[in-house]
C-alpha cells in the first residue's frame, strides 16, 4: 500500500490530458481539422506507449492506496491496446473519406476509450475497474453509432447501448454484493476477506461480476449483441472492437480470477468452463449460416474468445501464458483481416457479402492470397499461426485434467474449418465477378504484414512467447 | 419492527428485477428501457448505501456517488444516440428495431 503515487498513473494522466487538448484543438481550428486531428491523435498514442515502456520504478506498482496497480501484465496489454487502437485509426482514414463521416470526434473517442481501457488494465480495485470499463463503453457506444446518416449504425449503437447499460448494471450489481460481504474492494483486500472461506453472497457477486465481464468478450451467453454490432457499426470500428476491447476485458479477467477471487477458484472455474464451451461450440456452428462477412467475423471472435477462456479455464503457467499468446496472435490476424475487407470496395461500395468475394483470385489474386491466408490461420490450420494459438491453450487444458474441454474445442475447431474455407473456396473457385477498387497502401501494408506474421509465426516463435512469458510473470507462484 | 439490512437488500434487489425485465419485456418504446437502467443502478445504490451503513465503512457512499455521476453521463449518451436513431427512422419503437437481422 502506499500513498498518491501519480507516477505510476502518469501515461494515463497524460492520455487524459492529451485526448482533452485534442477537443479544444478540433472545436477552435478552421481547416482541415480531421486530418490533424487524426496526426496528432497517433502522436499521442505513441507518447502514450513510450510512457508506458518508462513508468519508472520497481517491477511492481501498487498506487493510490491499492487500487492502481502497473505489473509486467498491465505493461504488455497497455502497449497491445495503444497498438490496436493506432491500427485502427490508421485504417478509418481513408474509410471515413469513403462514407462521408469524417468528424475529428473519432480519434478523440478513440484515445478515450483506450484511456478506459488502460485504467482497466491497470484497476486493483473494482471500483478502478467500474469506471475504466464505463469510460470505454461509453466512448465504444458512440463510436458504433459514429456514422450518423447510416440507419444501421445508429441501430448498433443503440443495441449496444442498451446491452452494454445491462452488463454494467449487472456489473454493479456484483460489485456492490462483494463489498457488502467481503468489506472491501480492493484485490489485495478482497484476497486476505476470502481466505477464511467464501459466503454465498459472495459467489453471488462473482458470478453478476463474471457475467457483465463475459459480456465485454462477447463470450456466450452474453454474445447477442456481437453480430448486429458488428455488422452495423463502420468496419473500422469493428476492427476496432474485435481487438483491443477483448484484450482489456481478458486482462480484467485474469486479474478478477487469480489476483482477487484465487481462493475461490473451484466456483469460478465452472462459470469459465462452461461459457467456454458454448462459446466455441456457438461461434462454430452459428458462423456456418452466415452470409455477411463482418456477421461471420463476430461468429469468429465470439468462438475465438472461447478458446482463450480455455486458457483461462486451465490456468497456471502454461494456461495464462497460452491465453496471452492467443490474445497475440488473434489480434494481429483481426487485424489484417479487417484491414483487407475495408480495403475491398467496387464502384465507391463496400464489399461485405461472401458471394460477391466470387473469383476474387482471377481478378486481384495478392488479396485473395491474403484473404486466404488470414482464414486458414483463423481456422486453425497447422503450420500457420491460429494453430500454434489453439494449440498452447488446448495443451494447456489436457494438462490441467479438462480434457472434455480440449476434445469439444477440437470439435469445434473442426467445424468452424467449414465457414472459413467456404469463403476461400468463393475467392478461388467461383465465377469471377468484376474486379475491386484498388485498396489504398497503409491497408494493404497492415494486411501483408498480417500475414507474414501468420505465415512465419512458426519460424520465429521467440518474440510471442517472451512477450506473454512477460505478461503472466506476476501470476506465477514461485 | 425494526428496518434492518435485510429490508433494504429485498428492495434493492425488487427494484433491480424491476428494472431487468423492464428492458426484456417492454415491447413498447425504448425511452422505458432508458428508465429501466436507471432504475437498476439506483437498486445498486441503494444496495451500496446500506452496506456502507452497516460496515461503518466510507467506501460504498463514495462508490455511490460515483454511480450516480457515471448514470448521468451514461443517460446522456442513450439519448443521444436515440436521437440520432429516431432521426434516421423516424420511430423508437422497440419492435422497430430490425434492420440488423438478429
Amino acid at each position: 500500500m502506499s500513498h498518491l503515487d501519480f507516477t505510476a498513473a502518469r501515461p494515463e494522466i497524460a492520455l487524459a490530458l492529451m485526448a482533452m487538448a485534442l477537443l479544444l484543438f478540433g472545436v477552435f481550428r478552421k481547416s482541415r481539422v480531421v486530418d490533424a486531428v487524426n496526426t496528432l491523435a497517433l502522436m499521442a498514442l505513441a507518447a502514450t506507449a513510450l510512457l508506458v515502456l518508462f513508468v519508472p520504478g520497481s517491477d511492481r506498482i501498487i498506487a493510490f492506496g491499492g487500487t492502481f496497480i502497473v505489473d509486467a501484465m498491465a505493461r504488455v496489454m497497455k502497449i497491445l491496446v495503444i497498438f490496436a487502437a493506432g491500427i485502427a485509426l490508421v485504417m478509418s482514414v481513408h474509410y471515413m473519406k469513403w462514407e462521408r463521416m469524417e468528424r475529428f470526434e473519432y480519434a478523440v473517442l478513440m484515445l478515450l476509450s483506450v484511456l478506459g481501457m488502460m485504467v482497466m488494465i491497470s484497476s486493483g480495485g473494482l471500483i478502478t475497474l467500474y469506471l475504466g470499463l464505463e469510460l470505454q463503453s461509453l466512448s465504444l457506444y458512440v463510436l458504433a453509432a459514429m456514422h450518423r446518416e447510416s440507419a444501421r449504425s445508429a441501430e448498433a449503437g443503440l443495441k449496444y447501448f442498451v446491452l452494454g447499460a445491462l452488463a454494467s448494471g449487472l456489473f454493479l450489481y456484483g460489485v456492490s454484493l462483494v463489498y457488502g460481504f467481503a468489506g472491501t474492494t480492493t484485490f489485495a483486500g478482497l484476497t486476505q476477506a476470502l481466505k477464511s472461506g467464501i459466503s454465498i453472497g459472495l459467489i453471488a457477486g462473482l458470478v453478476f461480476i463474471l457475467a457483465a465481464l463475459a459480456f465485454k468478450i462477447s463470450a456466450v451467453p452474453f454474445h447477442m449483441w456481437t453480430p448486429d454490432v458488428y455488422e452495423g457499426a463502420p468496419t473500422p470500428v469493428t476492427a476496432y472492437f474485435a481487438a483491443a476491447p477483448k484484450l482489456a476485458a481478458i486482462a480484467v479477467f485474469v486479474r478478477v480470477l487469480y489476483e482477487a477471487f484465487p481462493h475461490a477458484e473451484e466456483a469460478w472455474r465452472q462459470v469459465i468452463v462452461f461459457m467456454a464451451i458454448a462459446s466455441m461450440l456457438l461461434g462454430a456452428f452459428a458462423g456456418v449460416v452466415q452470409s455477411n462477412i463482418k456477421r461471420l467475423l463476430a461468429y469468429s471472435s465470439i468462438g475465438h474468445m472461447g478458446f482463450v477462456l480455455v486458457g483461462l479455464a486451465a490456468g497456471g503457467q502454461e494456461g495464462l501464458r497460452g491465453v496471452m499468446i492467443y490474445l497475440i496472435i488473434y489480434l494481429v490476424m483481426t487485424l489484417g483481416v479487417f484491414a483487407a475487407v475495408i480495403g475491398m470496395r467496387r464502384d465507391g461500395r463496400p464489399v461485405e457479402e461472401i458471394e460477391d468475394f466470387a473469383g476474387l483470385a482471377r481478378t486481384n489474386m495478392g488479396l485473395a492470397f491474403a484473404i486466404g491466408a488470414l482464414m486458414f490461420s483463423l481456422a486453425g490450420i497447422p503450420w500457420l499461426a491460429g494453430f500454434f494459438a489453439k494449440y498452447f491453450v488446448l495443451l494447456s487444458a489436457v494438462k490441467t485434467g479438462l480434457v472434455a474441454l480440449a476434445i469439444i474445442g477440437v470439435l469445434a475447431s473442426v467445424v468452424s474449418a467449414f465457414y472459413y474455407l467456404r469463403v476461400v473456396k468463393v475467392m478461388f473457385f467461383d465465377e469471377p465477378k468484376e474486379p475491386v477498387d484498388p485498396a489504398p497502401f497503409e491497408l494493404k501494408l497492415i494486411t501483408a504484414l498480417s500475414v507474414i506474421f501468420v505465415l512465419f509465426y512458426v519460424v520465429w516463435p521467440g518474440p510471442v512467447t517472451a512477450l506473454a512469458q512477460a505478461a503472466i510473470r506476476p501470476f506465477i507462484v514461485p | 419492527m425494526a428496518v434492518g439490512l435485510e429490508h433494504y437488500l429485498a428492495v434493492a434487489a425488487i427494484l433491480f428485477t424491476i428494472g431487468v425485465f423492464g428492458i426484456f419485456l417492454n415491447r413498447k418504446n425504448v425511452i422505458v428501457i432508458l428508465m429501466s437502467i436507471e432504475l437498476m443502478l439506483l437498486a445498486v445504490n441503494i444496495n451500496l448505501v446500506a452496506f456502507s451503513a452497516r460496515l461503518g465503512d466510507l467506501m460504498g457512499q463514495v462508490l455511490a456517488l460515483l454511480v450516480l455521476t457515471v448514470a448521468a453521463a451514461e443517460a446522456a449518451i442513450g439519448l443521444a444516440i436515440l436521437v440520432i436513431y429516431y432521426r434516421n427512422r423516424g420511430t423508437i419503437a422497440v419492435d422497430e428495431i430490425n434492420k440488423l437481422k438478429g
